[in-house]
């Protein structure tokens, strides 16, 4: 991997090269996976290691990583390979009493043929019931990734089997904080979902927080005190291009992009009070969605991408609230308790998920919103920034664990799933991104 | 005591609602330096003040008015109220405690008599609850501040307000003695 450091000599730069901080690209301190538990539903499925002819990369096999894909979710329960009768690599090695026997719902078989800089992989995977083949393709990748293409495999083979697209092969993005050295150094970053191939894309001394994705999975917003206030910055990650958007005098925070990327909700205080706006990115107009003498913040728009999710302690005390449309009277959403804030939609309207106190622990919460139904989805006790998978199967947000931050995966109905603890210092912020084709 | 000052000072209180009990800390503002010559007697090392009883000087102890000593005594003592620079908040309230009011009254009354002074209200919370609710939340408490020290006779330009919400704790860890000491504004003097 190489390492690269860089400077982009754009003025926003030149400004903040005073303050100490420096754009970065390159790898660094990954995040290390630590699978919590599974389902008890988990469906039971083997993938069986993949035949290889030709030289394969050194590093993880593509099977090994798409069963540790499938057994992240929790939904699955993979088969030890040693434990399998035959290791089959097509159709008619395939025998379906075999795999009954050992229990299993469906086999994954495939074959990687290297050719020149590239492997390609030829994949089926059956119902063992049914005795049927279900999903049959072939996919490639360069010899140096594959990563990818395992990450590709099992977002084929997770819809194949749930009839929803698998989020393997999207990024996440979250800010860890190192202190060891006595100076913080925090680092936005950006890896796979199992916090593999992390890199950094920005690094700083002061305050890196609420990182949000573009919908083409392009750009990130997010919030940096770097020069000395909280600024948003949008970044795009192919470049390292930075534009400052906005910079006014108070808060300008909690970025949240439109469903087209071509406007942002935000919190700014310009006016004396903390009040949700929308940004025109083309022309950088802002329009002003609340007026209240309350705190409104932590704006989202809803799954119909009109509707905006946002937290307000109007009431008393912080509470989510909808506007059907940006600009409307909003309705209050939760009542649960006297602490509900940071809303994220699901994405098809179903639910919203939120941080919620009860008695003094702050957990991750959903409320159905046809029926305004609460539940509680985690145990852990000091929960932050819920972030909800593209495909709404999962969800990513920070805890504290042992005295450091972490972030945990769970499915969307609670079901622990995975955490992934920083390999130095603390981790904190995940936004997961989106589905890319 | 200033008497309007105070009436001042105590309609501000009534319209944020007032909860008693306070704890403070020593001042964290860099003394000396930018301070006119009246602070002068501030001890340096320890950040004691030396001002006080009446035989600390006898000899122009006893070239003062009555009226005199009473104003050194108050300069004293506002002296000494401004060595407190951090005030303290409840959980997810911007109130300012009632034990903090004469310390910052002495601060406004300061900043009023130095116009040429600034200062950075620095707003911040616990870690509790999310992120971005505690950057608006330390926002509300720094703006509470502001506000108090401008009825006592600050000058608007003379402060300006930060939130960091929870990202830069005083102190580390998850205990109630943390949280409570990292609900807080500081006030730093440049």
């Amino acid at each position: 991997m190489t390492h690269r450091i860089w400077y982009k000599p754009s003025r926003a730069l030149l400004t903040a090269i005073a303050l100490i901080f420096f754009v970065v690209s390159g790898a660094r301190a990954e995040l290390l996976i630590r699978i919590t538990e599974g389902a008890d539903s988990a469906i039971p499925v083997a993938v069986v290691p993949f035949a290889e002819s030709g030289q394969m990369p050194a590093g993880d096999k593509v099977g090994s990583i798409v069963q540790a894909d499938l057994t992240m979710t929790g939904e699955f329960r993979t088969l030890p390979p040693e434990k399998m009768l035959s290791l089959p690599s097509r159709r008619e090695e395939v025998y379906f009493r075999d795999w009954r026997l050992l229990g299993q719902r469906y086999v994954l078989v495939g074959a990687l043929t290297r050719s020149g800089d590239r492997v390609q992989a030829r994949y089926e995977l059956f119902d063992v019931n049914r005795e049927e083949r279900i999903l049959g393709e072939t996919a490639a990748a360069p010899a140096s990734n594959m990563c990818s293409l395992a990450h590709h495999i099992s977002d084929k083979v997770y819809e194949a089997i749930t009839g929803v697209p698998g989020a393997f092969s999207t990024k996440l993005a979250y800010v860890t904080l190192d202190t060891a050295n006595g100076k913080p150094r925090y680092r936005l970053q950006v890896s796979d979902v199992d916090g593999k191939r992390a890199r950094i894309r920005l690094e700083s001394q002061e305050p890196i927080l609420s990182p949000a994705w573009s919908p083409d999975g392009e750009k990130l917003a997010y919030v940096s005190f770097e020069t000395g206030k909280p600024v948003i910055f949008v970044h795009e990650l192919a470049t390292g291009k930075r534009s400052k958007v906005a910079d006014f005098p108070g808060l300008n925070s909690a970025p949240a992009w439109s469903d087209d990327g071509r406007s942002l909700l935000m919190t700014l205080s310009k006016d004396g009070n903390a009040e949700i706006y929308r940004m025109n990115l083309d022309n950088r107009q802002l329009t002003k969605l609340t007026s209240h003498w309350a705190i409104d913040t932590e704006p989202t728009y809803d799954a119909s991408g009109e509707g905006i999710f946002f937290t307000s302690d109007r009431s008393g005390g912080p509470q989510i609230y909808h506007m059907e449309t940006p600009g409307a009277e909003p309705r209050r959403i939760t009542f649960g308790s006297r602490y509900n804030a940071r809303p994220r939609p699901d994405n098809d309207g179903e639910y919203v998920y939120y941080v919620h106190q009860r008695d003094r622990a702050f957990h991750i919460a959903r409320t159905e919103l046809k029926t305004g139904e609460e539940s509680i989805l985690t145990r852990t006790e000091s929960d932050e920034s819920p972030s909800v998978a593209p495909n709404g199967r999962m969800l990513i947000y920070a805890t504290r664990q042992n005295g450091t931050n972490v972030l945990t995966v769970i499915s969307a109905d609670g079901g622990a799933a995975y955490s992934l603890p920083a390999s130095e210092g603390d981790v904190r912020d995940p936004a997961w991104g989106p589905l890319v084709r | 005591m200033n008497f309007s000052a105070q009436s001042k000072a105590f309609a501000l209180l009534l319209s944020v609602g007032l909860v008693a009990g306070c704890s403070s800390t020593g001042g964290t503002s860099e003394e000396g330096g930018e301070y006119g010559s009246d602070v002068a007697a501030v001890d340096q090392e320890g950040g004691s003040t030396v001002y006080g009883g009446d035989d600390q000087d006898g000899v122009s102890s006893s070239a003062m008015t009555e009226e005199e000593r009473m104003a050194a005594r108050e300069q004293a003592e506002q002296q000494a109220l401004r060595e407190v620079t951090t005030f303290y908040f409840d959980f997810d309230t911007a109130e300012i405690k009632q034990e903090a009011r004469d310390v910052l009254v002495a601060h406004a009354r300061f900043l009023a008599n130095n116009p040429g002074q600034n200062v950075r209200i620095e707003g911040h919370a616990d870690e509790r609850g999310t992120k971005e609710y505690n950057l608006a939340l330390g926002e509300r408490r720094a703006n509470a501040v502001q506000r108090f020290l401008i009825v006592n006779g600050a000058s608007r330009g003379q402060l300006e307000t930060v939130s960091y919400g929870e990202e830069k704790p005083a102190v580390m860890g998850s205990s109630e003695s943390a949280w409570a000491q990292n609900r807080r504004v500081e006030l730093v003097f440049e």
